[in-house]
């Protein structure tokens, strides 16, 4: 195990982690907190590339400041939408949502 | 002259796009006024051409007016070549078309399409005119389609009447059959010659295969057999007598049937290189002259009469041009050109006396009430029997008398029996007409009345030549005026000249002969004795029926076309286009529907399904490309 290997399997963890809390809970609000949880998986792998991969390095952080600047975008869609959601529905259950269905 | 030439076409024009849009309104119920205006004019023009071309027969005007289509090396103008042969047609053309004009001013009062009649006939000059001043086959054709369309029009100009429409229709339809073979004969001339002025392919025919003009000259005869009404397309004629009775004497009669006589005697110098060709136009010609008038014998309406006897003079004309003797053919055009429109507008008058009778087994005795008429339409008849010294007996004797010089007997029998056939028929139309007692119904006959001058002038008009054109311009016989006029267009054919006392005298006193003989016949039948015809046609029952019912040509194309075409029709309406198009699409339709119901269960509105689908798939994807890959 090398040093790159131990954030490798951390951000792999995280994300199944998130990947788990996006499929399988039915709460919107962890659904959306489950999706962030994936998105900085992806960070700490992004940095850890750009620390210890010669060619990209220096790189990594740019991308991450992206990411989390879109994730803090997203999330705020994501829970006004939730919001609006559940005015509608007072549920926050994501399978009552299911009217566009064949 | 440039002008005068372009202006003849171009008056009618004018007149038919006035009168057509602008006619009612403008002149209210003389909606002629300017349509014959035009036609007097664009006649007076024609008449100065004609003398023009008599003065100087030697060179042909020919006028370019503008570049029409260009199309790679091929170029075809809009121009105009007038020879000796032109001059004969415009002297046609625009004598009849005038009188024709005139006469309809009479025969057509009154009517509800009174401005739409003129309009058709104004458009209908200009295509005629086009179609003879044409300096090549296109222009030609060009007006070969419009005055099929003005017979069109024309023929069903009573629209209403469900069998005037039916026989527009039949005209139009039967004409496309010979107007393909035209067409053919054109691209065929692109093709070998690449040029359709008739300058230039006059003067590159010995560059021709022999084959090809063989085909050529047979498909151009195609649309002459349309449009000319010839057998076997000759079914579209007798019917279009649905049409107002100017129209049967201007169209059907004068000018436009002649149009297919015209055009192969144009192609004079295409048809004289191919023997073949010449003796298929002969043999169609004698055969539909003599057939024609065994046709016309037991009809009983006067205008279909005259029509079937259009029919045959027409094969006559063609057996001339076929057996060489082509100045023969195109005298007859000019004589016939008269006195069948003289016939039928006399015939016109008859029908206008008896309240729109045309079965002449209900007329009878209107010699004493229609005088005038009736001397006209005796000239007309006499002229068409071929009895001398009337302009039919020596246009048709040239005829008949040539094909026998040229060695053609049994066209010269042939000939001789239609002379025979025709004055039987011409006698009875006469006799069953005007004499005898009267066997209308009372009503109508206490309407029996001369029709008006504007109507009998016309008739003077063209009797006069009828009776005297042929000794003017046919003697002596073989070598009148008309030939020498001619002969810049035909090459002549240097041969003895004529004798009257010879072999020339006799064959016309045997034609002569047998005409009186046919006369006498009719006037045994229909004056004398009249129940020898019923007689006859129970002693002969297969023959009066063949006759009667037109030899069954209609039947036989009812059989042998109509009826599979309808056939064929249903069956692709109601087998494949219900069966084959629309059930392939509907069972694709059907497919489709069946395998979305299959996959729809897929789509579950459940926004985590998808989210899993996606994990999957991405899933899956990684896998593969890390086996494809490798490590």
């Amino acid at each position: 195990m090398s040093a790159i290997d131990w954030y490798l399997v951390l951000a792999t963890l995280l994300f199944c982690i998130g990947a788990f809390g996006v499929l399988a809970r039915r709460n919107l609000i962890l659904i959306v907190m489950s999706l962030e949880l994936m998105l900085n998986a992806v960070n700490i792998a992004l940095v850890a590339f750009s620390n210890f991969v010669p060619g990209v390095a220096g790189k990594g952080p740019i991308f991450a400041l992206f990411v989390i600047t879109i994730a803090a975008a997203e999330v705020t869609i994501g829970l006004a939408i939730v919001i609006a959601n559940y005015r509608n529905r007072r549920s926050l259950q994501a399978d009552s949502f299911d009217e566009l269905k064949g | 002259m440039k002008a005068i030439i372009t202006l003849i076409p171009l008056l009618p024009l004018f007149g038919f796009v006035v009168t057509l849009i602008f006619g009612k309104r403008l002149f209210g119920k003389r909606a002629d006024v300017l349509a014959v205006a035009v036609v007097t004019v664009a006649w007076v023009l024609s008449m100065y051409v004609f003398y023009h071309v008599f003065t100087h027969r030697e060179d042909a005007l020919q006028v370019q007016l503008f570049g029409w289509i260009g199309s790679g090396s091929l170029h075809v103008t809009w121009g105009y070549y007038v020879d000796t042969l032109t001059a004969v047609m415009l002297l046609v053309v625009g004598t009849i078309g005038m009188l024709v004009h005139y006469y309809s001013i009479g025969y057509m009062r009154g009517d509800e399409g009174y401005y739409r009649f003129f309009a058709y006939l104004n458009l209908f000059m200009f295509a005629m005119f086009t179609l003879i001043l044409a300096n090549n086959y296109l222009l030609m054709f060009l007006g070969w389609e419009g005055v099929g369309l003005c017979s069109y029009l024309l023929i069903a100009f009573w629209f209403r009447k469900k069998s005037a429409s039916q026989a527009g229709k039949k005209a139009f339809l039967v004409n496309r059959i010979g107007d393909f073979g035209f067409t053919l004969a054109m691209f065929l001339l692109i093709l070998s010659v690449n040029t359709l002025q008739f300058t230039g392919v006059f003067a590159q025919v010995g560059s021709i295969g022999n084959t090809t003009l063989l085909a050529i000259c047979l498909l151009l005869f195609m649309g002459a057999i349309g449009k000319s009404a010839q057998f076997p397309l000759h079914v579209w004629l007798p019917d279009a007598m649905e049409g107002p009775t100017p129209v049967s004497a201007l169209i059907h009669a004068a000018t436009m049937v002649n149009a297919g006589v015209y055009m192969v005697a144009r192609s004079y110098p295409l048809f004289i290189h191919s023997h073949a060709a010449m003796l298929v136009v002969m043999s169609i010609g004698a055969f539909t002259a003599i057939y024609a008038a065994l046709i016309a014998l037991t009809q009983n309406d006067i205008k279909r009469v005259i029509a079937y006897s259009t029919v045959s003079s027409l094969g006559f004309m063609f057996m001339a041009l076929g057996a060489g003797a082509w100045a023969a053919g195109i005298f007859y055009l000019l004589a016939h050109g008269f006195f069948k429109g003289l016939l039928f507008l006399a015939s016109g008058s008859v029908i206008h006396a008896m309240s729109g009778e045309q079965d002449m087994r209900l007329m009878g005795g209107l010699r004493k009430k229609l005088p005038l008429t009736f001397w006209t339409m005796l000239t007309g008849a006499v002229a068409m029997a071929g009895i001398f010294p009337l302009s039919g007996f020596w246009a048709k004797d040239e005829i008949i008398g040539g094909a026998f010089r040229a060695g053609y007997y049994w066209v010269w029998v042939v000939g001789i029996v239609t002379a025979f056939v025709t004055a039987i028929y011409m006698g009875r139309l006469i006799f069953l007409t005007f004499w005898g007692e009267n066997r209308a119904a009372a009503e109508v006959q206490h309407h029996i009345h001369e029709s008006p001058k504007v109507m009998t002038v016309p008739l003077v008009l063209l009797a006069i030549p009828a009776a005297v054109l042929g000794m003017i311009v046919g003697l002596p016989p073989d070598g009148g005026w008309i030939h020498r006029f001619l002969e810049p267009v035909f090459f002549r054919v240097e041969s003895e000249p004529f004798s009257w006392i010879g072999s020339g005298g006799l064959l016309m006193l045997v034609s002569l002969a047998v005409v009186l003989l046919g006369v006498y016949a009719a006037y045994v039948m229909y004056i004398r004795s009249r129940e020898l015809p019923a007689e006859l046609s129970k002693s002969f029952p297969w023959a009066y029926r063949a006759s009667f019912n037109k030899f069954y040509m209609d039947e036989f194309y009812e059989v042998s076309v109509i009826r599979p075409v309808i056939d064929g029709a249903n069956w692709l309406w109601t087998f494949f286009d219900v069966k084959a198009i629309d059930g392939s699409v509907n069972g694709l339709a059907w497919l489709w529907d069946r395998f979305a119901r299959l996959i729809r269960p897929l789509q579950t509105g459940r926004v985590q399904n998808y989210a899993f689908a996606i994990f999957s798939g991405m899933f899956v994807l990684v896998i593969v490309l890390r086996w494809i890959w490798g490590s």
